[in-house]
């Protein structure tokens, strides 16, 4: 089961906890990995540990030109892409009332703008081939909002739509798009919480810890594999129970 | 019939599932072809690749038939 012998996947934000787990997973099945980050020194060292089949692509979704190269090098280094996972992001947390353009217009642009246009870029190859996955990292609050992050919910909620809009257009050519919705995972960005802050979060988890990236991963790999064909549209939810939806 | 137009043909035919004698000057692939939108998508690439062109969005959304097809890429291959 779900077994990924001679699939190509791109993956970005590879250099983060959940993006070089699902790296590390989706090889694990037998992938081809295109690891695409802002910062490549942590990609290089993801690269070494994979050994074969692993390319490290570094692009900075903020830059748009950057954006559009990225899936013809991804099919340049590997072939094709037949897995697509946007799971890089970035926040610019602040209250709504004190939001800048310059904040929201950052994160909508990485978070949404960039997916969308990596999604464009790798369609034509998946619509040739008559298989593709699409796996959209959103996030539990895309789904429940969060204050002081209008910004990345508004992004997070967006994926959300536009995988769905896409996964209508595409089912029909043996391509899905879904999604996978997080809720607190424990990595670099959670390490910086207090033990009293970290305390607040557990108490809201009905399975009373955070996730960890590995339990990310399992997700993705279900959709990105073959055994996941009829699962089109879909948000997974992965967040012990914190919002059940 | 030109080279062109024997080629374009062969593409709608195998992608479209339909008989030769159904692709004609006037017929169009949504109306007359029973493709969908997505097809039209599908065959503008086919295009693309067959004869080296690329075919900008707003050129590809007026290539309805057959005829279309032709005439826009003897236009961008002369």
């Amino acid at each position: 089961m779900f077994d990924l012998t001679g699939k190509c996947a791109l993956i970005t934000g590879a250099s983060g906890g959940i993006g070089g787990e699902i790296a590390r997973a989706l090889h694990a099945a037998g992938a081809t990995v295109g690891l695409s980050g802002t910062r490549e020194a942590p990609l290089q060292e993801l690269a070494a540990e994979l050994g074969e089949r692993a390319h490290v692509l570094p692009c900075n979704l903020s830059d748009m030109d950057a954006v559009d190269a990225l899936p013809k090098q991804a099919i340049e280094a590997m072939g094709a892409v037949d897995i697509l996972v946007n799971n890089a992001g970035i926040t610019r947390d602040n209250l709504f009332m004190r939001m800048s353009d310059e904040e929201w217009q950052s994160v909508l642009n990485v978070n949404l703008t960039a997916s969308m246009k990596l999604c464009k870029g790798v369609m034509r190859g998946m619509m040739k081939s008559r298989w593709g996955r699409i796996v959209n990292i959103s996030s539990i609050v895309g789904a429940t909002g969060n204050p002081g992050q209008a910004n990345y919910a508004a992004a997070k909620a967006g994926m959300i739509g536009m995988g769905k809009s896409l996964a209508y257009e595409v089912a029909s050519r043996g391509i899905t798009v879904n999604a996978v919705a997080p809720g607190f995972i424990a990595t670099a960005m959670t390490d910086k919480l207090t033990d009293d802050q970290k305390e607040k979060i557990n108490v809201q988890i009905p399975a009373a810890r955070m996730g960890t990236p590995e339990e990310i991963a399992a997700a993705v790999l279900y959709l990105a594999s073959p055994e996941a064909g009829y699962v089109t549209g879909a948000t997974l939810h992965v967040n012990g129970g914190m919002a059940m939806l | 019939m030109s080279d062109v137009a024997e080629r374009v043909k062969k593409i709608v035919v195998e992608h479209l599932g339909v008989e030769e004698e159904k692709v004609v000057e006037n017929a169009s692939f949504i109306d007359d072809l029973g493709a969908d939108s997505l097809d039209t998508v599908e065959l503008v690439m086919a295009f693309e690749e067959e004869f080296g062109i690329e075919i900008p969005d707003d050129a590809a959304e007026t290539i309805q038939t057959f005829g279309d097809a032709t005439k826009f890429i003897n236009e961008a291959s002369a």
